[in-house]
């Protein structure tokens, strides 16, 4: 293997400091960050008591962007893993099981192709009002088809193998060879693939949440955007710093999950 | 030909009948009774003799006290006939709110494919061409970054740039107030400007989806033995590269595009809210700030069809072209 690059260092650096702001954050804003604490319209560096300035609400934008990073990450691995739990058991039962189970199940995959999915998200949390757990799901619910597809060839793939045939003619039960022989083989492209489903949740609650359909009660990177809209023409920062925050996460992420699929998987390196 | 539309106009069937029974599912889903909603908003509960009688009215004009399965029927039977129903948050038949915005989405959705189209196709060939060279490398770190960035922060930044600060386009709209008047070229030329922004911005992701997808089967398709001979027949590079390599290169690719239409359709919804562009994007937005689930339901359901529609345009397309396919069969 070729050495690591410039582009993942940075990107795990950036992801270590997104992380450690996301825990230290009660500790280095203690308090509620939908609390007016400054005056209004802070430029950043005009008072260096609030680094980045505060919005037109008087909201400091520094506790805002450390709050809203442990929003970011709580709903980006949270529905990363609903969206990983989906696709791996309709994948390994469509992949295992073949016939009627195989088609009943591709046709949903199908199906959810079909219908866009970030207005099938929007409409989900709109129906059941938003809430962070509500957020997860429905992203959860909307991402799960490209994992269950790649999942469901991997298996598809072990499920004639000998060792495979061996097992079940010395015996073993079924569930006891998926999960023992045929799961941990035919996870590997998904799990490394892991953090780019984390990124895509991130990018997707950041615009649920801009469209005010995030949780009310939480302040997220995307409800920040959103309420700056309001002051475009006179705190433009208000949009940028937020933004410039959920654009360094997913490139993080996107970029470690880059390297990993080209660590593991040979066939993608160039 | 006929045959062959025909059989995936059947297979389209039964993803039709899930998106309604799903459609369905999230009406029931949804909590509060419509009847008693709308009941509320006209103002008309207050505890009077009135009010439950004017609810169970309201509850049979909307078809709400029969039981579910019945519901269902009358559902499937309005949307066969293409009826949406009513929109009361917005007083007027959903039909005609999706007919008036149609054609300012469609203007915006097929400029950035056609833009996204084109330029991550040429760049993907380019990248290809000179793989790992400085262009391709400069390529997928920008990719990286389109890939990375919201796309309604980035309208909004480019709103901040061009719109607030420079000033060389418009904030938002669709045409200046009363352009009509300075006749039709004019009016053409002010649109062409309220539309530069929205459709760069809408189409970011999507050329890095192309130029990704173009580049790697253009790296493939340059290793091919007939590429050689192309080559060692004396053809120009052009000719190699454009003629011969990305015509065969190029199919793969076209089976993005039906999946990349339910993608421009949902960026639309944030483009068209930053940009006040008046589109079904809007539109959804509005439904959802007004709570209007029926709405958004007809929104998913006709921008599912679409997608349909878009993928089998695609796979007719994709058979003319490959003449390995037979499409009579």
């Amino acid at each position: 293997m070729k050495k690591l690059n410039l582009q993942t260092w940075i990107g795990a650096a950036i992801l270590l400091v997104v992380v450690a702001t996301a825990l230290l954050a009660p500790l280095l804003y203690p308090g509620d960050p939908l609390d007016m604490s400054a005056t209004p319209y802070l430029v950043p560096g005009q008072d260096w008591h609030y680094p980045l300035g505060s919005d037109l609400m008087g909201r400091d934008l520094a506790a805002g962007v450390a709050h809203g990073a442990r929003v970011s990450l709580l709903v980006g691995a949270a529905a990363a893993a609903l969206t990983l739990l989906i696709g791996v058991v309709f994948g390994t039962l469509a992949g295992y099981w073949g016939g009627w189970v195989d088609n009943l199940l591709m046709r949903l995959t199908d199906f959810f192709q079909i219908v866009p999915r970030f207005l099938l998200a929007i409409i989900l949390v709109s129906v059941l009002e938003p809430s962070v757990w509500v957020v997860v799901l429905s992203l959860g619910a909307t991402s799960w088809t490209h994992t269950a597809r790649v999942v469901r060839a991997e298996v598809l793939a072990l499920r004639h193998r000998e060792y495979v045939q061996a097992g079940l003619a010395a015996g073993m039960g079924h569930v006891r060879i998926i999960l023992r022989h045929i799961l941990p083989n035919a996870l590997t492209p998904i799990l490394v693939s892991t953090s780019i489903v984390v990124a895509g949740c991130i990018l997707a609650e950041s615009g649920l949440s801009f469209l005010g359909l995030g949780d009310p009660n939480l302040l997220s990177w995307g409800a920040m955007i959103g309420t700056g809209r309001e002051a475009i023409r006179t705190g433009w920062y208000m949009i940028a710093i937020p933004g410039v925050a959920v654009m360094l996460t997913v490139w993080s992420l996107n970029v470690l999950g880059d390297t990993l699929n080209q660590y593991f998987n040979p066939k993608l390196r160039d | 030909m006929k045959a062959f539309i025909q059989r995936r106009l059947l297979q389209f069937l039964p993803l039709v009948f899930g998106i309604c029974a799903l459609n369905f599912v999230l009406i029931q889903l949804a909590p509060g009774d419509l009847a008693e909603v709308v009941a509320g908003e006209t103002g008309q509960v207050e505890d009077g003799a009135g009010s439950a009688e004017y609810v169970a009215e309201l509850r049979h004009s909307f078809g709400l006290d029969v039981p579910a399965w019945a519901q269902l029927a009358a559902y499937l039977k309005r949307l066969v006939t293409f009826d949406l129903g009513y929109s009361h948050r917005f007083g007027a038949p959903v039909g005609d709110l999706i007919r008036e915005r149609v054609a300012a989405t469609a203007l915006l959705g097929v400029s950035s494919l056609i833009l996204a189209v084109g330029v991550g196709v040429l760049l993907g060939v380019l990248c290809a061409r000179w793989r790992n060279g400085r262009l391709d490398r400069a390529v997928s770190a920008a990719m990286a970054l389109c890939y990375s960035v919201p796309v309604f922060w980035l309208a909004l930044m480019l709103l901040v740039v061009f719109g607030v600060k420079l000033q060389w386009f418009p904030i938002g709209g669709m045409q200046e107030v009363g352009i009509e008047a300075a006749g039709p070229w004019a009016q053409a030329r002010d649109v062409l400007w309220h539309l530069v922004l929205p459709v760069v911005t809408l189409a970011v992701y999507s050329t890095a989806v192309y130029a990704r997808f173009t580049r790697a089967s253009m790296v493939d398709t340059l290793q091919e033995d007939y590429i050689r001979t192309a080559r060692s027949k004396g053809l120009s590079e052009l000719a190699v590269v454009f003629r011969h390599a990305l015509r065969n290169a190029f199919l793969p690719v076209l089976t993005l595009i039906g999946a990349n239409v339910g993608e421009l359709l949902a960026g639309s919804i944030v483009i068209e809210t930053v940009f006040s562009w008046p589109g079904l994007g809007k539109l959804t937005y509005d439904a959802v700030v007004n709570r209007d689930t029926s709405l958004l339901l007809s929104l998913l359901f006709l921008s599912s069809l679409l997608v349909m529609a878009a993928s089998l345009l695609v796979d007719i397309l994709y058979a003319r072209l490959d003449p390995r396919i037979d499409i009579k069969r």
